[in-house]
């Protein structure tokens, strides 16, 4: 995508990230998704005459928190101000947003597409109101709805420059950003439910021109996917319209994702005049030193930290490492198992992203809820490692415990007799019968065909019933033969 | 004993205090002379039921030693852009004739724990927009003083009500001088507190960064008792100040020795006032100086901007503040059936009156892009210098003393014709909002003529000072009876 028929494509993206606060930005409502529609509002998120807003500063912690942790300066002092438009999801007619005055700005995040790390610039992070929902089914289909229980959920909107260049480093840049968003606990990164939303800014321009191409905005991608598919439809779309010619007209477009491409959106809304002005009801939003130094000193661990440890403390593989930084709960999970057994770390996050991954791959919650304990499992890797259980029978416990018919892997294995015999005698005697009841492959062996070796532990792992170590068994028949 | 018409708030609390006089029928007489006085069309919504019941509760307290102080069981009126739950809060417009509110702003909540009878909803400008009462979906409020002249506005029903005796205090609100202009028009005594000083939750806004809750009556004193329960920090209102809150009502007697009061020069120059009420507010400095008082002139240069730097500010922000109102969630919606578009402008172009249209294109332009530095921003600018000249002037004096109006109480429809003509008249009042500083109006004259009309004196406080203000309007009512005289029975004037 970098060079397509000799243009390159520069992308922007504002993501509109909800807060997890417990209640709305400018009110005392909850914010939980899914409720009755209306069930959640009051005088004041309905814009009811009279009704004065005032600001949730958990909202505002986690907005700073966020800005910290991409490098922003934070304004210690930021404005609200009135976004004014007319729309019947917008109770008071107009949001509550900031303007020039945002409370981060100047950040950035290192984007990491194929080993090689770019920097992208972050322009500014505000604070906003989020608006109602109408809903165009209700009991008289030849009338609209509007649920107003998300209007005043409180967003941070994140802006960065126009510094990606291509779908997939959009997708790497809007990966990390959710990641550090359910690091600090302030997002809960559903992109399904809109609770992390992205808007694409994109042009394209030949290769070295260093100004920018006229843009179009691409709205109603709530998919990774559906992020890379529209934009890489509508680069196509704009080098198509160039390459004939023609003109990029500057609009917004919508991603349909039943026709698979981007259309324009309908009615030329775009030209609004918001008649942004500070809001008269709330006062400038003052961070204080004390405030802020709390909020630096309170730093949560981030992606890049994790990564740091997986990556150049433990040597974990690339592909493990992306997986357990993107998915925070399943990087918690190795974490705990490791601290069960710390001596072998790959073995540990081999069993976390093919195992524990598979399993709770659809489950609510994700590896947090996994029904193997990630204490049991560590205890499981150790058994392996003590030569307890062989990595076969290891799996049986571990579908045992995933199950819920066990807890405990050494019951667990003792139960479904897969404990390995450490019996010295017992396998001396076995190794003795195989030798002397398989005098063919005996002589084999002995003429130089070595292979043959792995028919002669099957022999006396089958006499066994499993329960021994076959490296065990490997080594005892070769001291034997080989005397 | 004067009739129960003329009480002051003061002299009614004594009298229950006394037993001498039950809410009961204190609350039913202001009823009585609500039907007797509904030529003035000061009242929108009389709560006559709601308000026998709370004057009965009123009464079970005082009788059970638990009187909640001085207010209880007085009976008061509120204008009609603040909510009391249960009630239509029309803000005297047609898009909000129908809408009940449903919480009780900050201001009435206090009123009622102190134990008020809230009696009756007063008419006012649409919105708070206007100087003369006209401007309402209810139609324009009559001077009890002169039926065929304005009661000001926009509290005009407020004010109205209290010179009448149809209740014995109200709560108004003053956005450019819509408590202090009708209080100087219809004889009674008015203050407009500090931006901060009273909630704003609850209250209709006009322009939020100008809106301020304050308390009419019929005397310094009984505006002392309002104050005592309606000010103080509010949660729920960002803008209201986390300040201690005095006894205002302990400022009233403090008498004005050595207090140094100010005389603005452009007020006398600029304003173009009538002789009476040049001479009424001479005398009136006269009568604070023969009691102690220091006078000087002082000077607050940048009055002549005041005016058009409000009509910017305020309009931009009601351009805003308006916008709530489009018949999708209350209020009155007209759904022509073509869909989202033709909703809102049949709605809000049926809904509001000319002259709430009229400041709404004027903020709609003021905030568009291209227009707002050189309209807006600047605005704000003047702004800052006329606080500016507030707080270089209180460093010489401690109250400013001034006209409220250049004339007293004018024609109903003398100057409709003109928008222009009646937003000058506001020129003394509006500064007193830009500059974040308190103002009360006093009565303190009377005109010339068959039919005389009340003047105010206008008292100009540092912010937060209301005592001060409090203190010299109450020793001009220890020395003069302006405030005791009643309008004529019957109104009469009407051609």
């Amino acid at each position: 995508m970098n060079d397509h028929r000799g243009f390159e494509s520069v992308i922007g993206l504002e993501v509109h990230a909800q807060l997890l606060t417990r209640s709305k930005i400018f009110c005392g409502c909850p914010t939980a998704f899914g409720a009755t529609p209306n069930s959640h509002v009051c005088p004041v998120c309905l814009g009811h005459p009279g009704a004065l807003p005032v600001l949730n500063r958990a909202a505002v912690e986690h907005a700073v928190r966020f800005g910290l942790a991409i490098g922003c300066r934070i304004n210690q002092r930021s404005v609200f101000a009135r976004k004014n438009y007319f729309y019947p999801d917008l109770p008071k007619g107009y949001q509550i947003s900031q303007f020039d005055r945002p409370l981060c700005e100047h950040g950035q995040l290192v984007v990491d597409v194929d080993g090689q790390p770019r920097p992208i610039g972050i322009i500014r992070v505000h604070l906003e109101e989020d608006a109602g929902k109408n809903l165009h089914q209700g009991s008289d289909p030849s009338r609209s709805y509007v649920d107003y229980n998300r209007a005043g959920v409180p967003l941070a909107e994140i802006v960065s420059a126009p510094d990606l260049r291509s779908p997939a480093e959009a997708v790497a840049y809007l990966r990390e950003l959710r990641a550090i968003l359910i690091y600090l606990e302030s997002c809960d990164g559903n992109m399904q439910e809109g609770s992390f939303r992205c808007d694409a800014n994109v042009s394209v321009r030949p290769v070295g021109q260093s100004a920018l191409g006229t843009r179009t905005e691409l709205k109603n991608i709530n998919s990774f996917k559906f992020v890379a598919q529209a934009l890489e439809h509508e680069i196509e779309r704009q080098i198509d319209v160039l390459a004939d010619g023609g003109q990029v007209e500057q609009e917004t477009r919508l991603w349909d994702e039943e026709a698979h491409r981007t259309r324009p959106m309908r009615g030329k809304e775009e030209s609004h005049d918001y008649r942004y002005f500070p809001d008269p009801d709330l006062l400038p939003l003052v961070v204080d030193d004390g405030w802020l130094e709390r909020l630096r000193r309170e730093r949560p661990l981030l992606p890049a930290d994790r990564r740091a440890r997986l990556q150049g403390e433990l040597g974990l593989p690339a592909p493990d490492v992306a997986m357990l930084v993107e998915d925070k709960a399943l990087g918690d999970y190795f974490e705990a198992a490791l601290s069960r057994c710390p001596g072998n770390p790959r073995a540990v996050a081999n069993w976390v992203v093919n195992d524990v991954q598979a399993l709770v791959k659809n489950a609510v919650g994700g590896a947090a809820a996994c029904p193997v304990a990630p204490d049991a499992l560590g205890a499981l890797i150790g058994l392996v490692d003590a030569g307890v259980v062989a990595s076969a029978g290891a799996r049986q416990v571990f579908f045992e415990l995933a199950a819920g018919r066990a807890s405990d892997p050494a019951v667990a294995a003792r139960a479904l007799g897969v404990e390995l015999v450490d019996d010295s005698a017992a396998l001396a005697a076995a190794v003795d019968q195989v030798i002397a009841s398989s005098g063919a492959e005996v002589d084999k062996y002995r003429a130089g065909k070595k292979q043959v070796i792995g028919y002669l532990v099957g022999q006396v792992l089958r006499r066994l019933g499993g329960k021994v170590d076959p490296k065990q068994v490997n080594e005892l028949l070769r001291r034997r033969l080989d005397a | 004993m004067t009739s129960l018409d003329d009480l002051s708030l003061t002299e009614a609390a004594a009298l229950l205090e006394r037993r001498a006089l039950t809410s009961r029928e204190l609350t039913a007489a202001c009823l009585a002379r609500a039907e007797q006085r509904r030529s003035l069309n000061s009242v929108i919504a009389l709560l006559a039921d709601r308000a026998m019941v709370e004057a009965e509760d009123s009464d079970r307290r005082r009788a059970a030693g638990a009187a909640r102080g001085p207010l209880d069981g007085i009976p008061l009126g509120v204008k009609d852009n603040i909510l009391l739950a249960g009630v239509p809060a029309t803000a005297g417009s047609n898009i909000l004739r129908r809408h009940v509110a449903a919480y009780d702003a900050t201001a009435v909540e206090r009123l009622r724990r102190a134990g008020a009878v809230l009696l009756a909803k007063l008419n006012l400008d649409e919105f708070g927009m206007g100087s003369s009462n006209e401007n309402s979906a209810f139609g324009p409020c009559r001077n009890p003083w002169d039926e065929s002249r304005t009661p000001g506005g926009s509290s005009g029903g407020a004010a109205a009500a209290v010179a009448a005796g149809l209740c014995l205090g109200c709560l108004g609100t003053d956005t450019g001088g819509s408590i202090r202009q009708p209080a100087a028009f219809c004889g009674v005594s008015g203050l407009r507190p500090t931006y901060g000083r009273v909630s704003r939750y609850g209250v209709i806004a006009f322009a939020s960064s100008l809106d301020q809750v304050g308390p009419l009556g019929r005397s310094a004193g009984d505006v002392a008792l309002l104050m005592n329960a309606i000010a103080g920090h509010d949660p729920r209102d960002s803008t209201s100040a986390p300040r201690p809150v005095p006894d205002f009502a302990a400022a009233i007697g403090r008498g004005v020795r050595g207090l140094r009061v100010g005389l603005p020069r452009e007020y006398f120059e600029l304003g173009g006032c009538t002789a009476d009420v040049a001479a009424a507010v001479r005398d009136a400095i006269a009568v604070l100086e023969a009691a102690g008082a220091r006078v000087s002139e002082i000077a607050l240069p940048h009055t002549r901007y005041a005016i058009a730097c409000y009509y910017l500010i305020a309009t931009a922000e009601a351009s805003s503040n308006l916008a709530r109102y489009d018949g999708v969630r209350y209020g009155d919606r007209v759904d022509p059936g073509r869909g989202l578009a033709e909703l809102y402008l049949a709605t809000r172009g049926q809904g509001f009156g000319a002259e709430v249209k009229r400041r709404i294109l004027l903020g709609t332009f003021v905030l568009s892009a291209g227009y707002y530095d050189a309209y807006y921003r600047r605005a704000q600018q003047v702004r800052t210098l006329i606080s500016r000249d507030f707080e270089q002037a209180f460093a010489a004096v401690d109250v400013i003393a001034a006209p409220i109006a250049p004339t007293p109480a004018f024609a109903l429809g003398e100057k409709t014709a003109d928008p222009l003509t009646m937003y000058l008249s506001d020129i003394f009042t509006i500064s007193v909002n830009l500059g974040g500083v308190c103002g009360m109006s006093v009565p303190c004259g009377l005109s010339a003529g068959p039919r005389p009309l009340p003047i105010g004196l206008q008292l100009i406080g540092r912010p937060f000072d209301e005592e001060s203000v409090l203190a010299a309007a109450g020793a001009l009512q220890e020395a003069t009876d302006w405030h005791r005289r009643r309008p004529p029975e019957g109104g009469s004037g009407r051609p």
